[in-house]
Parts: C-alpha cells; structure tokens; sequence
C-alpha cells in the first residue's frame, strides 16, 4: 500500500539467517547433549565409593586369601561404608566397552577388580584408604564427590561455551537483519522520503519493513532449524554409547528437551528481525524532518 | 478538453463547510511566518548567507497567493518550510494554527496530511500506478478501501485521468503525471495546496488548464500557494503575490 513492497527482497538475508538458526541449533544440541550426560554419569555419583583393587586375585598382605577378599573384610566391618558389592562381569563390560569395544574380556586384559559401595561418612576416605592400603597395598579409593565436582564444572563451562555461541549467532541475525534493511532503505530512499512527505507515520514505515523482516528471518530459520534436525539426531545417536543402549529406532528419538527448544529458534529469530527491522527504520527515519 | 473546471466534484463542495466550521487558534490565518530565517546546514556558503532572511508574511483561510521570484531567489525553500520539510534556523512559523517548532514527529506528520503538496518533479511513486499514486494519501490515512475508491475515482474523472488509472508514472506524459500529482496532492481535501511551478513542465495550454483545477479548488475553500516564474499567468490570474529576491521578501500584496 505504502509502494514499499519491494523492500527487503534481498535472498542473502533467509539464507544467513539460516545459516545462524542451524549453529543456533548445534549448540542448544551440545548443550543439552551436556546435561543429559552428565546426569547420567553424575547420578548419585556424589555419594558414591569406588575402590579398584588391583591384581585381585594375588595373596593379600598377611597373606591370608585373595587381596579382593581381605578389602571385602575391611569394608564389612567398617560402619561408614554401605552396601559394598563386587561389580559383575556385564557391569564392568558395559562401563568399559565405550572405550574398550564390547568383548574387553577377550583382550586378555587383567582388569582390576572393583567394589561399590556407599559413602555414609561425615569426614573423608583417607582413613579407609590407609586401612585398604595396609591390608591390600595399591587398592585406590575414590569417591564420587570429585567426579561430580569435575563433571559438573565441565558441564558448566560447555554450557557458557554454548550460550555465548547463541548470543553471537543472535548478534551476526541482528546484524544481518540491520544491513539487509539499510540496503532496502537506500535503494526505495525516493520513495520513503515522498511517503513520509505525504504524513506516513515512522510507525507506518517501520511496520512495513519490520512485517517483511519478519517473515524473511521466520523463513530462513525454519529451513536451518530444519536441516540441522537430522545433524542434531546424528549426533545424539553417536552419544548413545554413553547414555544407553544403541538401537537404531533411538534414532529419531531427540531428547524431549531439544524438541522443545528448537521451535524457539524461528520465533526468536522472527523477535530479532521485527526488532532491528524497527530500530534500524526508525534510526533512519530520524534523518528526515 | 479532458478536465472540465465546471464539474467539480461533489464533495468537495463540503470542504468549504468544514473551512468555515474549523478555526484555528483562535485565528483563521493558514499561514503564518513572523521574521523566519532559513540556513541549509552542511552548505557549502559564507554563513552570512542565508537562504532565507527576515521573512514574515500571513494568508488567511481560502487565500491564493502566487510566489514569485528569479530561479534561486528561495521559492522552493519558502514552500518546503511551509510543508514542514525544513525546520528554520529563526523565527517562528504558524500552519493551520500549529507552532511548527512545537510539535512532535507524530504531530508533524498528522499535519502533513492536511496539506497537499505539488512538487516540481512530481515525486510519483514509479512501481505504483495512477491510480495507487492518487490513493495513497487516503490508505495512510486509512480510509476504508470504498471510500477510497470513491475519492480517487472521482478525482481522477476530474483530472480526466480516469481511463489511465491502471498506467504507471512512465506510460504517462509529462503533462499526466502533472496531474496525477495533483489528484494526489488534493484527494484527501487539504486544507492548504502548495504547488512549486507546477507549470514548468506544461505547454501553454496545459497550463491554462491546471489553473482552472487550483482556483476550482481554491474557491471551494481550499487555500493555494503557488510558486511559478511564469509571468504571463501571474497576469491573467491577478491574485495577491508574495516576490522574493535573494532569499529576501521584496513585495507582499
Ligand atoms: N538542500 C539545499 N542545500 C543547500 N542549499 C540549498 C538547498 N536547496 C536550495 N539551496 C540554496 O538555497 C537558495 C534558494 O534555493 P531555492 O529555494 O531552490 O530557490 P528557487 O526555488 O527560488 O529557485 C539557492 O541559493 C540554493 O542554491
Ligand atoms: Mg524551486
């Protein structure tokens, strides 16, 4: 109606802002990707004792049965420790096979044995570290608490690492959105200043352009958010080593998380390109009386 | 002859009402500059010289003026401060009753509406036809699209323009697109028409005509402003005339 239709016909703005929406998308996959692994390795991990106890199956130090057998002894009878169990074989095999391929066993590896068990103490392990190390020399303790600690400051600075990555991506649309609306300003600079001579309102002139901002950035992200849908299951099913069985029908099965994030992408983008459409109008517009 | 003064439309005939009902400020002067200079900034000048200097002079409400004056005298800046595309470097200006150096960009805006403006190049909008030009000032206004079509089909049988509505400015003569440009400038019923040498571009006979559509207007209660160099037409349309010469008013009356 304005004679501003033509405005903003530039294709390098969809497909830019496409190309933001699908790194947009990439690093909410990594983020959550993050959190999801690292509750699956946190779990009650704070709390938890792991004892390695190499050569288990050696004389132990009073040379009284196997070195396994006597850290069994100790944790019986001490009160701070809980629910100490031996873990099978299938455990083992699963936490290893990640790293290992699933037939560790057949590598011919003398693994060490390991007992779980649960931390009940107020204070530290290394009273219990001394006492295994004295009856079974070279058994490590470990409790959870550092893993976690680790786990969760790493899980943190991926996630800074990751929303830092969205706010450029969110600066270079807005930034995008700004030159391709300066460009359309200048090319219909004749006619803008005619309709603003004829009493259009600023409001008038920038809802056009902010209108079709819109949809062009809402387009282009649709199609990066798209494409990045099928990366972002690729990826998810690389990670299922770590957080479950592989099945291929886990697939297209995206962390109800991520669905629920993605179809921000296009609003957030259509937000960001009705704003700077308006503020880059309007900063122009202030140059005619 | 394609344009008949004698069939004004009718409507038009209420903007004479409406003039009479309105008053502004208590006056019913439509333009008012009291001692008004104008500087262009970023010139390229001596400082001292500016555009426009000590400028004061008033119409009343259904008044025609012509503007006279040499090429480069400031006609065009005169106007332009009149449509509120210049602000002045001093003094004080009245438009339809408002100060212009108190209102806001909305303000200024909304008052832009109410005058219509011919401008020496026309400035039709080249990607939208006859007809779209002439609505234009009625859809920012937004007037419903059946009043619209009213008004502009109306206008534009009045300019007898109205079999090439559907053409754009470039299939367009020099002497149509002159009076798209003034359908344009009248289709919303100003209360005040400026028009900088809307002769320029016309031949005699075109000339005679379009002063036939402005003192049409002019007498249903629209007030004109007319800026031309044209001598022969000042003499055969012997209204009162603002003369300037180096950015000076030289004769008022
Ligand atoms: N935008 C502008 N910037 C600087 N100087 C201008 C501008 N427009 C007009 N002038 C100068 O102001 C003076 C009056 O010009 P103008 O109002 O166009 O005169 P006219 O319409 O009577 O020919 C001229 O000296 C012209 O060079
Ligand atoms: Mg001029």
């Amino acid at each position: 109606m304005l004679g501003l239709r033509a405005a903003l016909s530039d294709r390098l703005l969809p497909v830019l802002v496409g190309a933001m929406s699908f790194l947009a998308a990439l690093a909410i996959g990594g983020a959550l990707a993050c959190a999801t692994l690292a509750a699956s390795w946190q779990g009650d991990t704070a709390a938890a004792l792991t004892i390695q106890v190499p050569q288990p199956t050696e004389p132990d130090a009073a040379n009284d049965g196997t070195r396994l057998a006597a850290v069994q002894r100790a944790l019986a009878i001490n009160p701070n420790v809980r629910g100490a169990a031996v873990m099978g074989e299938a455990e083992m095999n699963r936490l290893i096979s990640p790293w290992l391929g699933s037939d560790a066993a057949g590598l011919g590896l003398t693994l060490p044995a390991v007992v779980t068990a649960q931390w009940a103490g107020a204070g530290g392990t290394a009273a219990l570290a001394a006492q295994l190390q004295a009856v079974s020399p070279g058994t490590l303790v470990k409790t959870g608490l550092f893993w976690a600690e680790r786990v969760a400051a790493l899980t943190t600075s991926l996630q800074a690492c990751a929303l830092a990555v969205l706010m450029v991506v969110a600066l270079v649309a807005a930034a995008v959105v700004a030159v391709a609306t300066r460009s359309g300003l200048a090319q219909l600079r004749e006619t803008i200043e005619t309709v603003h001579g004829l009493g259009a309102l600023d409001s008038d002139i920038a809802g056009r352009f902010a209108a079709r901002a819109i949809w062009l950035a809402l387009g282009g992200a649709l199609g990066g958010t798209l494409l990045a849908l099928p990366v972002l299951a690729w990826l998810a099913w690389l990670a299922t080593p770590f957080t479950g069985p592989a099945r291929f029908s886990d697939f297209f099965n995206l962390p109800p998380a991520l669905l629920a994030l993605v179809p921000l992408l296009p609003a957030s983008a259509a937000l960001i390109g009705w704003v700077t459409a308006q503020l880059t109008v309007r900063g122009w517009l202030r140059h005619l009386p | 002859m394609q344009f008949a003064a004698n069939k004004y439309p009718a409507r038009l005939a209420g903007v004479r009402l409406v003039a009479a009902l309105e008053t502004y400020g208590g006056s019913s002067l439509m333009v008012r500059f009291d001692d008004v200079w104008l500087r262009y900034r970023h010139a390229d000048r001596a400082p001292e010289a500016e555009a426009l200097r000590r400028i004061s002079f008033e119409i009343e409400d259904g008044g025609f003026r012509w503007l006279t004056g040499p090429s480069g005298a400031g006609k065009t800046s005169l106007l332009k401060l009149i449509y509120l595309a210049e602000h002045p470097a001093r003094g004080r200006i009245e438009i339809l009753g408002s100060r212009a150096a108190r209102i806001n960009r909305r303000e200024a805006a909304l008052l832009r509406r109410r005058i219509g403006v011919v401008y020496q190049d026309f400035r039709l909008l080249p990607q939208l036809d006859a007809y779209d030009n002439v609505a234009l000032p009625m859809r920012l206004a937004r007037r419903s699209e059946a009043q619209v079509e009213a008004d502009v089909t109306e206008i534009l049988r009045w300019v007898g323009l109205f079999h090439r509505m559907r053409a754009r400015p470039d299939e367009l003569s020099g002497g149509e697109q002159q009076r798209i440009a003034i359908a344009r400038a009248v289709v919303a019923r100003p209360k005040l028409l400026v028009a900088d040498e809307p002769t320029g571009n016309l031949d005699d006979e075109q000339a005679e005509r379009l002063m036939l559509l402005i003192t049409a207007l002019n007498k249903l209660g629209t007030t004109v402003i007319v800026a031309t160099h044209n001598a022969g037409l000042v003499e055969r349309y012997p209204f009162p005339r603002l003369s300037l010469e180096h950015g000076r008013l030289v004769h008022d009356g």
